[in-house]
């Protein structure tokens, strides 16, 4: 264990998570059993007044990801000194087996927090909060989650040992110490590229359809934005490593996507990921949002927000592009001859 | 225009000081009239001008505001409704301490995201109609009874509401400024507006330009007088 | 879009002319708040500016220094055992150094006396640190008498003093002559301290530590890396206690935040019933009250960061020096860099502006779902 503040905010920042998660589920069970918009008993406006309460933990929660993996991150990052061969972040995220999940876990969660906002706005627009009790049973779920998110950060904290000097000699010689993997590994950039030009436009072309065309009847185009957000993140993020970082780096082997956020690298990777990470919650809303398009109050109004979502899906993806091609353009590396 | 339907109204429901302060009211208020509910003090009154306003929603009973089902309304959008359709006058005033007259009355159109040059012309043509621009940037708490009135009547208008609700208006004016207060409702009638009164004021109750009155005890109605209808209809 | 712009410009409006209102409870917040970022910021950093001085400092140090272990204890090195390391591939440089602790009973503390391969100096003059110069009164020209381990008293000439910008490390130093040096603690001829590798590829590094552990089965080699390590975790380590010191003034400031948030007086409450009275929802209620905590929290925030910088950087840490800096009694008295740390600017939100809203959310619900009908019924 690595006594640091760093470390101690982050997890004091999971367990809080975690700890209104918990406190909300009573509430959220009995809005789940009790809700009754007919009724105007005291236990029905208590519910409602409950709602707003529930909005605002699933905001805080939802900002709380987005600043706690950022300072993971970081935190990551400045910790690579302290572990023999870890380079950057990376090689402190592959300390221990649990570094990679607790990012992965922290994403899902702070997706699933953006989801159930997206799907809250619509419900709230419609006169007979259509969606109140699917989207409490959401929550519902998202507690192992947020749960899952403390236990695996608490795990890579308690098990980080940094090497540092004992009395009787070196640390790196009294064992073979087993050295850390400081690079992820990467596709070969041409194949990497074919990958992301086509993931991100075939997602920018469906959502820009979905948010720009005429209203779908069915469906299945909502459903293809959101598979497509999915793939597009996933494709963005291996042309990251495989290719853009290496733009960026100036340096044909650094496949690093952490190091871009450093202050060396002009916080460019904040250009990059901030509307990736927006346009890929935005597509994934679109879809989920479109599911509710049947249920009675929502036919107009999930058709509106499905589309606006897909237009920052598409919005979204094409600045990441843009931006990502400017940076490559501007570079000084040659990798592909 | 206003429609209850055996509306019934409890507080500190399911425990040991249960109290149903409204037990089946049927009425209904016109449009463009002058209406008032009277009774003694429990008598259920305010809760009834509550719910009528839209600040509350029935235990029990259905609520129409133009035909339309609006009882089982999330307080989400009744405030819509609230804010956009009714302009309320209380008691007490109800000003907002430490703001100026101006700033008291475009607080209802801050939820809308009026620009503020828009919100502020509309202040000072409210103002102007009543006789108190020379007031415009006082502070509310520096104002007279009348005075602070007539600005809590500017903000009820702002949203250029058609049914103005008020609660005791006169129970803090002399005569006088009751007799001028009683005229500006008038005005506002005349003008298309409906305006529901609570009141035991018997200036207020006799007084020639209340149209109906509902007499109210212990939660129930028992009574409702309807003046000249006739002369009303051609008006 | 442009609505909600509109709407937050008259919600923020409103907020500020209502936070003026109440000038005496919110102002009081806002010192409590400032003062626990300004304590919090201040440690950050402190420990931060020290172990960026550690790290320059080690920047011009050798790359592997080879020390002789004999039973566990750090002993001196023979005369033949730099011959026998021989050549190593990658060593650009190898050096024998000479150094060691006087304790000087005037001062009550400990010197590090040193013979430095970079100033040759001639018999009988020394070149002293800053606290020396300072607390001893020395300067150029000027003598001074150390009992030497003979027994006999030895005088020297400072002939420099040491430059103050890193006092951090050469605060207690004295640079002398080898001849000196080795007279003056009867240091066996041809022994050294230790040795000094210079290594010109980082990533040989390592190799090179291994090459010398076969050789030399008695020796330690310590890593120039593995010294950044540990004072990294050191540092870290220091600031994490002191956190942990400072979380029952954490859990406080939350109490206190909570009790501020909840304790809603009449007046307020009042004024949250007659908006909503008059058409504001609650969303639009919460909204005002999240502007109003975060102007309070950006103000408090700023005011104990910059408080807390001139503290550090301008005023010698006063406060902290004795905590934090370590165990000599020489204190060195130097100005930090000047360093801000984005991680520390973000962890120190994590224990400040975290706290204050975790705590005030239940309250702000509370009064953001006042019934809009109070207002007629009292």
């Amino acid at each position: 264990m690595i006594f640091q503040p760093a470390i101690i905010a982050l997890l004091l920042a999971a367990a809080l998570c975690m700890t209104m998660m918990l406190a909300a589920t009573p509430f959220a069970v009995q809005l789940i059993r009790h809700w009754d918009l007919r009724s105007g008993s005291e236990r029905q406006l208590r519910l409602e007044r409950l709602t707003y309460l529930f909005s605002m933990l699933m905001m805080l929660v939802c900002v709380l990801q987005v600043l706690s993996t950022l300072l993971f991150v970081f935190n990551a990052e400045r910790m690579s000194i302290m572990f023999v061969g870890a380079m950057c972040a990376v090689g402190t995220l592959n300390a221990n087996v649990y570094g990679f999940p607790a990012l992965y876990a922290q994403l899902l969660l702070f997706f699933a927090a953006t989801s159930w906002l997206a799907l809250n706005r619509v419900d709230n627009g419609a006169r007979n909060y259509p969606l109140i009790r699917a989207k409490y049973a959401f929550m519902l779920a998202l507690l192992p989650l947020a749960a899952l998110v403390l236990y695996l950060q608490f795990n890579f904290f308690v098990r980080l040992e940094p090497d540092v000097i004992t009395s009787c000699c070196g640390s790196m010689f009294s064992e073979d110490a087993d050295t850390i993997a400081s690079e992820l590994s990467a596709l070969p950039p041409r194949q990497a590229m074919l990958v992301f030009y086509l993931g991100l436009a075939s997602a920018i072309a469906l959502a820009a359809w979905q948010g720009w065309g005429k209203p779908a009847r069915t469906r299945w185009r909502a459903t293809a934005v959101g598979l497509s957000s999915g793939l597009a993140f996933a494709a963005a993020l291996t042309g990251l490593l495989a290719f853009v970082a290496l733009y960026i780096y100036e340096h044909p082997h650094h496949h690093c996507p952490f190091c871009i956020l450093k202050a060396e690298y002009h916080y460019r990777g904040y250009l990059l990921y901030i509307p990736l990470f927006a346009a890929a919650a935005a597509g994934l809303g679109a879809a989920l949002v479109a599911q509710f398009g049947r249920r009675q109050g929502l036919e107009q109004l999930a058709a509106q927000h499905s589309a606006a979502l897909a237009r920052i899906a598409a919005l979204g993806f094409t600045l990441f592009v843009l931006i990502a091609t400017a940076m490559i353009a501007s570079s000084r590396l040659i990798l592909l001859d | 225009m206003l429609e209850l339907n055996n509306i019934r109204k409890a507080f500190n429901q399911g425990r040991h000081n249960e109290h149903w302060a409204l037990r089946g009211i049927d009425l209904e208020i016109p449009p463009a009239r002058i209406s008032v509910l009277k009774g003694p003090s429990g008598s259920g009154k305010s809760t009834l001008l509550s719910i009528l306003g839209c600040l509350a929603r029935p235990t029990e009973g259905r609520v129409r505001l133009d035909g339309e089902d609006i009882s089982a309304l999330p307080e989400r959008f009744l405030t819509e409704i609230r804010r956009r359709r009714f302009g309320f006058i209380f008691q007490q005033f109800n000003l907002v301490r430490g703001l100026s007259a101006i700033d008291n009355i475009i607080l209802p159109g801050i939820p809308d995201g009026q620009p503020r040059a828009k919100l502020l012309a509309r202040g000072e043509q409210l103002l102007t109609e009543l006789q108190l621009d020379h007031r415009r940037d006082a502070a509310v708490e520096w104002l007279s009874g009348g005075e602070q009135q007539r600005v809590a009547i500017c903000r009820a208008l702002l949203n250029d509401p058609t049914v103005l609700i008020a609660d005791e208006p006169t129970a803090n004016l002399d005569s006088k400024l009751a007799g001028e207060f009683l005229l500006i409702l008038e005005r506002l009638a005349q003008a298309g507006r409906t305006i529901i009164l609570t009141s035991h004021d018997p200036l207020v109750i006799e007084a020639d330009i209340v149209d109906q009155v509902f007499s109210l005890r212990d939660g129930r109605l028992t009574g409702v007088e309807i003046r000249h209808p006739a002369f009303r209809l051609t008006r | 879009m442009k609505t909600w712009i509109e709407k937050q410009r008259h919600l923020i409006d409103f907020t500020i002319n209502s936070l003026a209102r109440r000038k005496g409870k919110n102002l009081s917040l806002l010192a409590v708040y400032a003062v626990l970022v300004f304590v919090l910021a201040s440690v950050a950093l402190y420990t931060h500016a020290l172990r960026s001085e550690a790290v320059r400092v080690l920047a011009d140090s050798p790359e592997i220094i080879l020390q002789r272990l004999i039973a566990g204890r750090h002993d001196l090195i023979p005369p033949d055992y730099i011959d026998n390391i021989g050549r190593i591939r990658g060593v650009q440089k190898m050096e024998g150094r000479l150094w060691g602790y006087y304790y000087d009973s005037v001062l009550k503390a400990n010197y590090t006396l040193m013979v430095s391969p970079a100033h040759t100096l001639p018999p009988g003059e020394i070149i002293v640190g800053p606290a020396l110069e300072r607390m001893r009164g020395l300067d150029t020209g000027s003598g001074i008498s150390f009992r030497a381990y003979s027994g006999k008293l030895e005088t020297f000439i400072v002939s420099d003093v040491l430059d103050h910008a890193s006092e951090l490390v050469n605060a207690d130093l004295i640079l002398m002559n080898e001849a000196d040096f080795r007279n003056f603690f009867n240091y066996p001829a041809g022994h050294y301290t230790d040795v000094a590798l210079w290594v010109a590829n980082p990533l040989e590094v390592r190799n090179i530590g291994r090459k010398l552990l076969d050789q030399l089965p008695d020796s330690r080699p310590i890593l120039r890396e593995e010294v950044l390590r540990t004072y990294a975790s050191v540092f870290d380590w220091r600031e994490g206690m002191m956190l942990a010191l400072l979380s029952a003034a954490i859990l406080a400031f939350g109490i206190f935040a909570w009790e501020k948030a909840a304790g809603l007086s009449a007046e307020e409450k009042r004024e949250i019933g007659i908006l909503k009275a008059i058409g504001w929802e609650t969303g639009d209620v919460i909204t005002m009250k999240f502007w109003e905590g975060l102007l309070i929290s950006l103000l408090a925030f700023l005011l104990g960061y910059v408080a807390a910088y001139l503290h550090i950087f301008h005023a010698e840490a006063g406060l902290l020096q004795p905590v934090l800096q370590g165990w000599s009694v020489l204190y060195p008295s130097f100005a930090l860099s000047p360093e801000i740390d984005p991680l520390q600017v973000a962890t120190l939100f994590f224990f400040t502006v975290l706290p204050y809203t975790a705590a005030t959310l239940v309250p702000i619900w509370r009064a953001a779902t006042t019934d809009p009908d109070l207002v007629m019924r009292g």
